[in-house]
């Protein structure tokens, strides 16, 4: 395999192999901090930050790792960073640390981290790796933004908590999607925005696990 | 007794782990093909869950709380940053520790669980179910019923799931729709379905 430049490894997941929509990795938290676009951000920024850090030490000391015990180092190594994270919002944006509530803490289990560590990291180089980690960090938050736009926008008409749209209620002319603010739209936005990308991106179409053949009668093939 | 049934049914419909926050979702994804190891999958996640959850109620009680160490002499010492790290700790300590007994004790239960229990240790749920439990301050009998009542949420949404995912399978989906973006949809659905719970009180 020839060896992954930066500008590939920066940019690639952002399009062609973005981490939520084609390699199903960190949707937990794409989908519960995207209803406005503040949280989505600071959520991108963490998880960038915690992603290309983790990649960046573990591959440092990825000859050193004993590869039985390998998933507690990385994982302390995740959690450790973590834990600064959380702190730094808790000292400096309380109310939106609140508003995060158990989702800073569950970058630990966020799969990108964990996943881009056992995948590229530990077999790269530790300012690769850092790339690696920085371009799955905006793939994500491509992914996490796009949302938070969409939602905000269209379910309260405003960005970052101004108002863009004149509402309905308060004499303008639009009236709110309630729906986008609930939970269950952002898996429509997210399965929208997949088949988008990949008319866009056909090699990204998986296989049908299941075809009927072509000459079975329609009656026999249930 | 009756605050503790309301709590189990508030966690397994009202606040159902996937359907209402999205929580293990990587494998509630990854892992729902089949019937068969959904289920499996989804009982796994229910025993781990009911036993990190107390277990991690009683080490924050104990040790992290502020003001938990009098007991050693160090009554102002707060040591609750330390939490994020302890908890994964303890549960990747608890899914090993639980992975070599079922494989001394009931081989064929490990034979069933075996190659989910690694995986549990990264799912969202399990870390998830501890953290809610400490924003919530739920008492060691709550957090018990907690425990069991968020896993079994997560069993019943990725058990269905399955079972829809196996009938969609012969189903005419469009090509750029087929695999991930119909499922992402399937359990947009599914949510939606599950809110229909939130009105009621108990």
């Amino acid at each position: 395999m020839s060896k992954p430049t930066v500008k590939e490894v920066l940019l690639n997941p952002i399009l062609n192999n973005n981490p939520i929509a084609l390699q199903i990795l960190g949707i937990c938290s794409a989908l519960a901090v995207t209803s406005n676009l503040k949280t989505a951000v600071v959520m991108s920024i963490a998880l960038t930050l915690v992603t290309a850090c983790s990649s960046m030490f573990i591959s440092m000391i990825r000859s050193q790792i004993p590869s039985s015990i390998r998933m507690i180092v990385q994982m302390v190594i995740i959690a450790s960073l973590v834990i600064v994270v959380d702190q730094l919002l808790r000292a400096y944006a309380f109310s939106l640390s609140k508003q995060l509530s158990v989702f800073v803490g569950l970058i630990i289990t966020n799969c990108i981290v964990m996943g881009r560590a056992e995948a590229f990291a530990m077999q790269n180089p530790p300012l690769l790796s850092f790339m690696d980690g920085i371009g799955n960090g905006l793939g994500y938050s491509a992914m996490l933004i796009t949302l938070g736009v969409i939602r905000e926008l269209f379910g309260a008409g405003k960005l970052f908590g101004i108002e863009i749209i004149a509402l309905a209620k308060d004499g303008g002319w639009y009236v709110p999607n309630g729906l986008l603010l609930l939970p269950p739209s952002a898996f429509f936005l997210i399965g929208l925005i997949i088949w988008g990308l990949r008319t866009w991106k056909k090699e990204q179409v998986e296989k049908p696990a299941f075809r009927m053949a072509p000459q079975v009668v329609e009656k026999e093939a249930y | 007794m009756e605050h503790l049934i309301s709590l189990f049914v508030r966690s397994v419909f009202i606040e159902n782990m996937a359907l209402s926050f999205f929580l293990g979702m990587c494998s509630f994804i990854a892992i729902s093909k089949k019937v068969e190891t959904a289920i499996g999958l989804g009982v796994a996640v229910v025993v781990v869950q009911a036993i990190t959850v107390p277990a991690n109620n009683l080490m924050y009680n104990l040790l992290l709380r502020e003001g938990a160490l009098a007991w050693a002499g160090l009554p102002e010492v707060d040591l609750s940053f330390l939490g994020l790290l302890s908890y994964i700790g303890v549960i990747a300590a608890i899914v090993q520790i639980l992975e070599m007994l079922l494989d001394k004790y009931m081989p064929s239960l490990y034979n069933a669980l075996g190659i989910f229990l690694p995986l549990i240790t990264v799912n969202c749920v399990i870390m998830a179910g501890s953290l809610f439990m400490v924003e919530r301050d739920y008492t060691l009998a709550e957090s018990a019923v907690y425990g069991v009542g968020s896993g079994a949420s997560w069993a019943l949404a990725i058990a269905l799931l399955a079972g829809i995912r196996e009938k969609l399978k012969y189903s005419d989906v469009p090509e750029g729709l087929q695999g991930l973006g119909i499922t992402f949809i399937t359990i947009g659905l599914m949510s939606l379905g599950f809110m229909s719970f939130s009105g009621v009180q108990l």
